[in-house]
Parts: C-alpha cells; sequence; structure tokens
C-alpha cells in the first residue's frame, strides 16, 4: 500500500494531470492565454485573497489548458504562474505531495529484484553502455587522460568492434578543447561541468564565465551544480534564476541541473529542487556530483523519474534524467533501468533522455558483456584501465 | 508434566566464508551432508552456484594486492595466528573430522594436530621460499642478474575429497604463504571441516577474500571457474577420482593459459610434503641491471 503511494502520479494539488478530453471540460471554456492573463491580474491583487482562490483557481485551470506543443522554457508552459514570484514558488513547491518515504524506498527496492537475463540482459548492457557519461573529474586529469578516455568513449571495447560507444564523455571545462578533438568525426557529445563545480561556491559572474567559456570550446552539455546553499536556506527563487541564467548562458548546449541529492537531506527536497529545476529550463535533472558520501541511490532516482513523468503531464515538455555517481555494476545499472522503464517507460529509454555519470561502470559492463559472447567470466585484465 | 525441560538443540547453520563473510548460497541452495561411518544426517551445506564462484573471484581478486604486496615475515605472522586459532578450538575439529571421515577420536586428533603442524611449517616456509626457488644468476656479461618468485595470483583449488581437513590444510596453505589468493572448493562429501576453518579464518588476522571457501559440487561450479578470465591457476587436486573432469578442467583452463596443476594418484598428506606445492604457483620474475663503470673499467665483477 505504502509502496504504491510512492510511484502514484501526483495527487491534483496544486497543478494536475494532463486535461482531459475538451468534451469532459465544465465550467466556463475560456482559452488558456486568457487564463494566464487572469492569473496574472490575481497576483497583482492582495496574498490573502490571492490564496483564497489560488487552490479553486488552480484546479479549474489545469483542464483548461491545452497540452503545448514544443516550449521551450516555463514561460510558455502550463506552469508560468508557479514561478511569477518567490512567494508563489514557495507555495508551489510547498503544495507539491509530500513523499512517502518508506514507500518510495519499498518500491525502489521491489523493482531492484526483477531478473534480467540472457537476451533481455544483452540488450540492456549495450543500452546502458550507450548511455554512460564517461567522466573524468580529478584535479589530476591530464590532456593525455582525456583523450585516452575520448578513445575509449568511441571504441569501448576494441576487441568487439559491435560494441556501442557511449553516449558523451564529461569533463571539466578546460579540458573541453581536448575531448571536442579526441571524439571528433563520431557522435559522442562533450558535456562539461561547470558552475564552480562541484560546491557551487561562486558568484554568478564567475558560474557564468565557467559555463561560456565551455560552451565556447565546444561542449555539447552543460552539467551545472545548483546553489545549494540557497535552497536549504529557502531561496528558492535564486536557485530559479540561477539556472535560468545558466541555461541562457548555455545557448544551445543541453542543460544537465544537478542537485547533489546527498546534501538536500529530504526527499521532499529533492522532489521540489528537480520541481525547480524542470521550471527553470533543466534538459535533464541529475542526482549527484560523485564528490559527496551520498550519491544517485535507486530512491531518489525513482523519485526524479516521478518528477519528469509528472511534469510531463503537467507540460507537456520532456525532461532528461541522469543518475551520477555510485554506479559501478552491472547489476546495479540495470536496476536502474528498471526503475526507467517501469517509471516513465519507454520512452526515456534512450540516452537523449537518460543517463549514468559513471567512469568504473563501463568496464563492469564491458566484461559482463564479453560474458555474454564467450561463455566465460572475465577478468580486468582484459578491458582497459584508467 | 515431566519435571524435567530437555533443552532444545541448536543447530549450526553452516555458511560458505566469501571475502571475509560467511554468506549462505546466492542461488539459496543446500544439500545434506551425512557422516563418514554410518551416513547419519550431520547438518545442511550450502550448495554453491557459478556465481558464488564468481563472487569468491571477485574477493580474492580484490584481496590479491594487500596480501602479495605485504611484507613475507607478515604473511608468516598471520599464517601461524591462524595456527594458533586453530589450537583453540582443537576439541571442534577433532569432532568434525571424526564425523566426516568416519574414523575414531584419537585417529581424528592426531589428523588435526598434523593439519596445525602443517599451518606452522607453512607459516615458516612465508619469507624462506624466496632464497630457495630464487637467487642470483651467473651470465655471461656485465650484468647482475636476479630471479624472484613472485606470486601468481588468484588460484582456484579443488581440495581432496577423502582428506577433508588435513588434506585441505594441505592445499591451501602452501598456496597462500607465497601470496596468492585461493578460492577452494571443499570436499563434496565432507565439506563441514572446511566450512568451520573459515570460521578460524575470519578471527585470524587474515584479510578478508585471502581464502575463499565454497562447498557443493565440483563437476558444476569448477568448469567456469576453470574458464574464468580472472583467474590464474587452478589445482585439480579434488579431481584425483575423476579425471574426465580434471581433462575437462584442463582443457578450459587453457584459454588464458593457467597454471594447471595436474591430479595425482593416491597422494598421502600425512607424509611430508616437501615444497613442491609451494612453488607451483609462483612465477620467477628475473632482473638484468647492468654493472656499469665496473663492466667498462675491465672489473671481472
Amino acid at each position: 500500500m505504502s509502496a504504491g503511494t510512492a510511484c502514484r502520479p501526483l495527487p491534483p494539488a496544486p497543478f494536475p494531470a494532463p486535461p482531459k478530453a475538451p468534451a469532459d471540460v465544465t465550467g466556463p471554456a475560456a482559452p488558456p492565454r486568457a487564463a494566464r492573463a487572469l492569473s496574472r491580474a490575481l497576483v497583482s491583487h492582495g496574498s490573502a485573497w490571492w490564496e483564497g482562490l489560488y487552490s479553486r483557481y488552480a484546479r479549474r485551470y489545469a483542464q483548461l489548458v491545452s497540452m503545448p506543443t514544443a516550449p521551450a522554457t516555463a514561460k510558455e508552459h502550463a506552469l508560468a504562474d508557479a514561478v511569477a514570484s518567490e512567494a508563489t514558488l514557495r507555495r508551489f513547491l510547498q503544495g507539491l505531495p509530500g513523499v512517502d518515504a518508506v514507500g518510495l524506498e519499498a518500491r525502489a527496492a521491489a523493482l531492484g529484484t526483477r531478473s534480467i537475463k540472457t537476451t533481455a540482459k544483452a540488450y540492456a548492457i549495450d543500452l546502458a553502455i550507450s548511455m554512460i557519461d564517461l567522466t573524468t573529474l580529478e584535479g589530476a586529469d591530464t590532456p593525455g587522460k582525456v583523450r585516452a578516455l575520448g578513445a575509449k568513449a568511441v571504441n569501448p571495447d576494441p576487441t568487439d568492434r559491435s560494441t556501442p560507444r557511449t553516449a558523451a564523455v564529461c569533463v571539466y571545462p578546460d579540458m573541453v578543447a581536448t575531448a571536442k578533438a579526441a571524439v571528433a568525426g563520431t557522435d559522442v557529445k562533450v558535456a562539461s561541468v561547470a558552475t564552480a563545480f562541484p560546491a557551487g561556491r561562486a558568484a554568478l559572474d564567475v558560474k557564468l564565465g565557467d559555463v561560456r567559456e565551455a560552451v565556447a570550446a565546444g561542449a555539447d552539455e552543460i552539467d551545472m551544480v545548483i546553489d545549494r546553499g540557497a535552497f536549504l536556506a529557502g531561496h528558492h527563487m535564486k536557485v530559479y534564476e540561477e539556472i535560468r541564467a545558466v541555461k541562457e548562458a548555455s545557448g544551445s548546449a543541453r542543460l544537465k541541473v544537478i542537485f547533489e541529492t546527498g546534501e538536500l537531506s529530504t526527499y521532499d527536497n529533492i522532489r521540489r529542487a528537480s520541481w525547480i529545476g524542470m521550471l527553470a529550463g533543466a534538459d535533464f535533472i541529475k542526482t549527484s556530483t560523485g564528490k559527496v558520501g551520498v550519491n544517485a541511490t535507486p530512491a531518489n532516482t525513482l523519485l526524479m523519474l516521478e518528477a519528469v513523468r509528472d511534469f510531463r503531464a503537467a507540460t507537456g515538455v520532456q525532461v532528461g534524467v541522469k543518475p551520477a555517481g555510485g554506479i559501478r555494476t552491472s547489476k546495479d545499472a540495470i536496476k536502474f533501468l528498471v526503475l526507467v522503464n517501469e517509471t516513465v517507460g519507454e520512452d526515456w529509454l534512450d540516452n537523449h533522455w537518460f543517463r549514468f555519470g559513471a567512469s568504473s561502470l563501463l568496464n563492469d559492463l564491458l566484461m559482463q558483456r564479453q560474458k555474454l559472447a564467450t561463455g566465460r567470466y572475465s577478468g580486468p585484465d582484459y578491458v582497459t584501465v584508467d | 508434566m515431566s519435571e524435567r525441560t530437555e533443552r532444545l538443540s541448536v543447530f549450526k547453520t553452516y555458511k560458505l566464508y566469501v571475502g571475509g563473510k560467511f554468506p549462505r548460497s546466492e542461488s539459496g541452495r543446500v544439500y545434506e551432508v551425512t557422516d563418514g561411518k554410518n551416513g547419519d544426517w550431520l547438518a545442511n551445506a550450502p550448495l554453491s552456484s557459478r556465481k558464488d564462484g564468481r563472487d569468491a573471484v571477485v574477493a580474492a581478486r580484490k584481496a590479491f594486492g594487500g596480501w602479495s604486496g605485504a611484507t613475507a615475515y607478515n604473511r608468516g605472522q598471520v599464517l601461524y595466528r591462524v595456527a594458533e586459532m586453530l589450537e583453540g578450538r582443537r576439541e571442534q575439529f577433532v569432532r568434525e573430522v571424526a564425523d566426516a571421515e568416519g574414523i575414531g577420536r584419537s585417529k581424528a586428533a592426531a589428523v588435526v594436530d598434523a593439519a596445525i603442524d602443517r599451518w606452522v611449517w607453512y607459516a615458516g616456509w612465508t619469507d624462506k621460499i624466496a632464497q630457495v626457488a630464487g637467487g642470483a644468476n651467473p651470465v655471461a656479461g656485465p650484468f647482475f642478474n636476479l630471479s624472484t618468485p613472485e606470486p601468481t595470483g588468484v588460484v582456484t583449488v579443488l581440495a581432496p575429497q577423502e582428506s577433508s581437513f588435513l588434506g585441505l590444510v594441505s592445499v591451501i596453505a602452501p598456496v597462500i604463504a607465497s601470496g596468492n589468493t585461493v578460492v577452494v572448493i571443499a570436499s563434496e562429501r565432507a565439506p563441514l571441516p572446511a566450512l568451520s576453518l573459515g570460521e578460524v579464518l575470519a578471527t585470524s588476522d587474515l584479510p578478508g577474500g585471502v581464502v575463499n571457501i565454497l562447498s557443493g559440487k565440483a563437476a558444476e561450479i569448477a568448469p567456469s571457474l576453470a574458464a574464468h578470465q580472472d583467474v590464474n591457476g587452478i589445482d585439480l587436486t579434488g579431481t584425483a577420482a575423476d579425471l574426465g573432469l580434471a581433462k575437462q578442467l584442463e582443457i578450459a583452463a587453457a584459454d588464458n593459459l593457467k597454471r594447471v596443476r595436474r591430479p595425482r594418484a593416491a597422494e598421502d598428506f600425512t607424509a611430508d610434503p616437501g615444497t613442491d606445492r609451494l612453488t607451483y604457483f609462483l612465477e620467477t620474475k628475473t632482473v638484468w641491471h647492468p654493472t656499469g663503470s665496473l663492466g667498462a673499467s675491465g672489473s671481472s665483477y
């Protein structure tokens, strides 16, 4: 019973799931644009009055709005009003249903018990390899190491050319040019962490400079960290505005927003952070930097998958998910793929929408792949050591 | 109502010893172990699966760096500590060996004493084997030429079927004394002394994963271990009575050029073991070092 609570779509407060067919709509049929204008008018009135109307309005509003075709940012989609001000954002976030922690963990654990064998396992292993953001984020990174990483991303198993490529390599901004050259001519993307990764403790200018440098060097994707200090202090709008600014600075690069779930303390906070990130226009929401004690867990990834599912239901915008850190074995990776399939379905089972941030995971996947191909258990002597 | 209450018997759950922990078989299976004389039920032992074997190899590989990198002196101390711990649980092993092999108490006591002495004997060898198996080689050039023995790596051992304890100790101790780590498949018919040995090893400073003990059917577990690309050697002692299996394992082991020790007929584990087993899983590393100016100046050295 408790398990069901965790994975059910969000209950209809404050914004319910997708609009029904127009025939089901009761009440005045105002067009969405008018509804939005109305909402702005409401916001401009006193807050007490607004609060009285708020929930009633919210219920009606969601049925009136039609599914946007391809909105780019929160400004255009159905939840635009939630980010109208600090107060509306807080009210929106606090209106999100609380997370049933026991149910969530039970659900994540239950989905981890699926037995994936033979052809399904082979498919899952190849899919997982194709979803990896092969990562090196060390102070000791050298151009040589980044080139080696690029070569491995392009050709993970030199003994078997049928091995799929990884989705991307993930490096620090100053290594983007080197990485770009290493994967040139392939479809492997270059992702760069930015915004004073991993702590995110720097002035906005510095963070934006970090992002622009990475984009100028050719990064296809930007992995930013949110300001956890501001989030925990309750300055949600600051976090939102910062993500917006980074999104703008990223230009055409896809933006992954790292929440560092291990530092957010509660599942409720992870859900709220997910919604802030998605409202601000994140293309991906990502669990962790890999630099703190608690990284991606099945439970927090499940929670974020539920968030992107509900967000698409409410706005029509699909957002990707990237668990990162601590995923080391094929078994773990396959458990995450089961979570994806069972929570958001096949739409996300593609490296455009789901990624693993990992480095040692790839070797384990390759060893499992070799086992399936040859029938013999493989060993670390038969994969490259990065 | 009876005045006297019977004490309920406390049965022991025998478990595997893998990576310093005591897991049940991943498969959840067990099989019945009976005593060596009347065939009475003794206990249920885990029936290991191939996956247990793989987990054991992972644990052994993980432990290899630390164990092979430890000083020979330190390894000797740890092995001696194992003998000390065995001495303290002597009674338990006498009982288990007597049950397992269907022999009398006094005979079993002699077997256990011999096994403890064997640990001590191999403990003494750890820092001496390098001098015996290695040394300086005379070469026709101005070089120092030195050979040193190094451990082979992860070794799978099929323990003898009949000698459930002395035989077991005689095949494990020499392999780990030189710095290898080991995955041992205990005697299928009499695995209980081996599983209890795990409890001794866990409490005697031996790093987890250096010795991993599996019970079950060798015919089921051994083929995947013989073919395993991350196992460097295999000792087929336990297949002495099944040469068909031995041949099959030897073929599987050829793939990554494992060092294979073939089974020998009727091995007597009470005899002086010599250094044969000690030197079997060693690789020789030879270093050539120029003598430099000594050679250039015409010195004979």
